[in-house]
């Protein structure tokens, strides 16, 4: 065999294969079925907890096909990337036959194939062909814009048209997918996603990214003013509100309130209000009471700051603090923890759950009972900090996808035939018509366009 | 009379148009058919009563929003929209057999709504993360789109039983309509479930995108979404080739519809952002 040949037919023969709707059915369903997994395995944990999981064997194994973050493993792009040729390829494959649909100037119609339609609507009128001509043409132009006139051997035929600009309507959907997928492709070459908490009136220009854990340096600062929750009768959160300033070169230029569904834009940049968290308390009022005379003494302390309790009973200082501690199968919820020193006797930890002030006293049945009054309660916000360039060619293969999908499905190529034919003295009429799609409608369409002939 | 007591009696009103629509179709009587169309409209008329009253309800409590915003309400949404649907497609198609596989699928919904103990009928406020304007373009284009697909589904049915049983021109399947009619109409209530699957799906993207900065991330319940999404946009192209017409464009659009309950309700089993829903 001819080398030159046999590259030539290899070619074609790829090209046909990238030109099939078949090769499209195999890809789909690779796609819908290979999917299913991330959505079973959760995707970019730590390895930690996929070795816990799955035990190093199997985790070895399913790392070499990238299971744990599947939707962006090669094979996973490759399935995409193969989309993308197919619909391209397809697309020009076919482009010259609709071309030649769309651009003919007067198109053809063949009144015998009207004639064999099962479902024609037949009438007769007294009146002569011409006459009806005249009635019938204003009647058709009402819903179609194209329409001709020709004669025929006892009598003429209209013929009218419409949409058949709607056959075009495939090459918009999957043009829209081809620009989804080069809008994903930007947004992953140019864009980054991360995440940064800001305590309250902090300031930063760093964040972190959250696919490879680098910082990221943004060009602006953004300071947290202010974090503030509201909730509902309930208790249930009703808003997280971030007040957050932007700074370029220690100059403060904007400053606006987030919250969660309205973000921040900034040169490009999304900062979203995503989570939040308590800062660790700095001070802590606590509540001192000798149980013999029944005298309370309150003080406001610092952590990690020993002190002289008021009324000479030792000294105490404020270790730490957990957000829930567990007490005998109970969490009690927010807890310090502190040591006391007493004036004469060894250290005793002090556990002061802040929800329950008599905890210390029921427990330790100590001279002294210590108790929380209140602590400063300070946020610092979550946000997540989006760049997508890619979002513009998205949102337009959105919109294009959207009218596209409404052309194809619901608009459609009608082609309409009134035949007007001397009879005797009267004259036959048949009204007939195709259309594309929806062929039950273009049948009640026909009807109605006979029934305002006939009258 | 409160909505969640309005709509438990229009689950009764959905059960027995299901029960005569399929009594009509055992017997080929027609006159139980008839009384099941007039018995579903006032269902759904129920229907459209209990969500508007659960509208108004909820903005007396004063945290007024749509009611689409947790299972119950969706799941009474689902049932209105299938409802709705059906009856369009009764009238164009004058087939009332139909009727006895739609709206069966109304009266699940509604009634694993109302009588699931796991599901609770009571007005929430939202949550931050649903106070957009989004919430509402997305979910009711999502259960169109669903609606559209459980009518498909029934179809397909319909037609699965019909080809089984050509050969014994008795009983049950003597009077399914025809075998064209059933795969047209499969297409029709593909297309439009296949556009407003599409539209519900750019909906929730534009909405993450506003919400926290990415309009996709592979969430469990958006990339089921995407499988079903896959799906149908398989069976749109396999009726294009020879040979994959009517049987197996009937087993695709019932895989599909497989996957939308999957992308409803199975999704909740696994973690992720929607999981609220
Ligand atoms: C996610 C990707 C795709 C989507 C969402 C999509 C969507 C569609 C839709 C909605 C239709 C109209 C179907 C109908 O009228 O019933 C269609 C038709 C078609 N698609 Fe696709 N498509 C995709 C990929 C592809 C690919 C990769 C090919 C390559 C072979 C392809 C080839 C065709 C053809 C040949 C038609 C029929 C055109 C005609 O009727 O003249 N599609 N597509």
């Amino acid at each position: 065999m001819n080398k030159k040949t046999g590259s030539a037919d290899f070619s074609g023969r790829l090209w046909k294969l990238f030109a099939s709707v078949r090769l499209t059915i195999i890809v789909l369903l690779s796609l819908a079925v290979t999917s299913i997994v991330g959505t079973i395995i959760p995707q970019n944990k730590r390895p930690e907890a996929y070795l816990n999981e799955y035990g190093e064997f199997l985790y070895s194994i399913l790392s070499v096909f990238d299971i744990f973050d599947m939707y962006h493993s090669w094979w996973f792009q490759a399935l995409l990337l193969m989309l993308t040729v197919n619909i391209v390829v397809c697309s020009t494959h076919r482009f010259s036959a609709l071309w030649k649909i769309l651009s003919i100037k007067n198109p053809s119609f063949n009144v015998s194939k009207f004639r064999n339609l099962s479902n024609k609507e037949e009438f007769t009128d007294s009146r002569s062909p011409e006459d009806l001509k005249r009635i019938y043409v204003p009647i058709v132009s009402r819903s179609f814009r194209y329409r001709r006139i020709e004669e025929t051997d006892n009598g003429l035929c209209i013929f009218a048209e419409k949409g058949r600009w709607t056959r075009a309507g495939v090459y918009v959907i999957h043009f829209s997918v081809v620009l989804l997928l080069i809008g994903g492709l930007i947004g992953s070459i140019f864009g980054f996603k991360g995440f940064v908490n800001i305590p309250e009136g902090k300031t930063i220009d760093n964040i972190r990214l959250y696919n490879t854990g680098k910082a990221q340096k943004l060009n602006f600062k953004i300071r947290c003013d202010n974090f503030n929750i509201k909730f509902y009768d309930s208790g249930a959160p009703s808003e997280y509100r971030s007040t957050l300033t932007i700074l370029e070169q220690g100059k403060s230029v904007l400053t606006r309130n987030i919250i969660v569904n309205h973000p921040l834009r900034y040169k490009g940049i999304n900062i979203f209000q995503s989570n939040y968290g308590e800062l660790p308390p700095r001070e802590i009022a606590l509540n001192f009471k000798n149980r013999a005379t029944g005298i309370s003494h309150k003080k406001k302390v610092s952590v990690g700051q020993q002190f002289d309790i008021p009324g000479d009973m030792g000294q105490f200082v404020i270790k730490g603090h957990r957000d829930s501690y567990n007490f005998r199968g109970h969490n009690l919820g927010k807890t310090f923890m502190g040591i006391l020193t007493p004036n004469n006797g060894s250290l005793v930890h002090v556990i002061l759950p802040v929800r329950f002030p008599f905890f210390d006293d029921r427990i330790r049945n100590d001279d002294l009972i210590i108790s929380v009054e209140d602590y400063d309660h300070s946020y610092y916000t979550g946000l997540q900090v989006t760049r997508d360039p890619g979002v513009l060619v998205v949102y337009s293969g959105f919109v294009i996808m959207i009218i596209g999908c409404f052309i194809t499905f619901f608009v459609s190529h009608q082609r309409l035939c009134v035949e007007i034919s001397k009879s005797g003295k009267k004259s036959r009429i048949m009204v007939a018509g195709t259309a594309n799609k929806n062929k039950l409608g273009m049948q009640s369409r026909i009807k109605k366009i006979a029934k305002s002939m006939s009258k | 009379m409160n909505s969640s007591n309005l709509l438990s009696v229009v689950t009764f009103i959905y059960g027995l148009a299901a029960f005569l629509y399929i009594v009509s179709w055992i017997f080929n009587k027609e006159m139980p058919g008839r009384i099941a169309t007039w018995i579903a409209i006032i269902a759904v008329v129920g229907n459209t009563g209990g969500i508007a009253l659960r509208w108004i309800e909820s903005y007396r409590l004063g945290i007024g929003h749509a009611p689409l915003s947790n299972m119950y309400e969706s799941l009474v949404f689902f049932a209105w929209t299938i409802g709705v649907i059906y009856l369009v497609v009764e009238q164009t198609y004058k087939n009332r057999i139909i009727g006895a596989f739609a709206t069966p699928l109304a009266f699940m919904a509604i009634a694993y709504a109302s009588l699931s103990p796991n599901i609770s009928d009571r007005i929430q406020p939202l949550i931050p993360a649903l106070k957009s304007n989004w919430l509402i373009a997305h979910v009711v284009t999502c259960f169109i789109g669903y609606a559209g697909f459980a009518i498909a589904f029934a179809v397909s049915l319909i037609y699965l039983f019909r080809q089984r049983k050509t050969e014994s021109k008795t009983g049950l399947f003597s009077h399914f309509p025809d075998a064209g009619i059933l795969d047209e109409l499969t297409y029709q209530m593909v297309t439009l479930g296949f556009l407003f699957l599409t539209v519900g799906i750019i909906t929730g993207a534009v909405w993450a995108n506003s919400a926290w900065g990415s309009y996709w991330s592979w969430d469990p319940k958006e990339t089921w979404s995407l499988i079903t999404w896959f799906v149908y946009a398989t069976l749109l192209h396999a009726r294009m080739m020879r040979g994959w017409e009517g049987k197996k464009i009937a087993y695709l659009s019932i895989i599909g519809f497989l996957a939308v309950m999957f992308t409803y309700f199975g999704v909740n089993l696994l973690p992720g952002l929607h999981s609220y829903g």
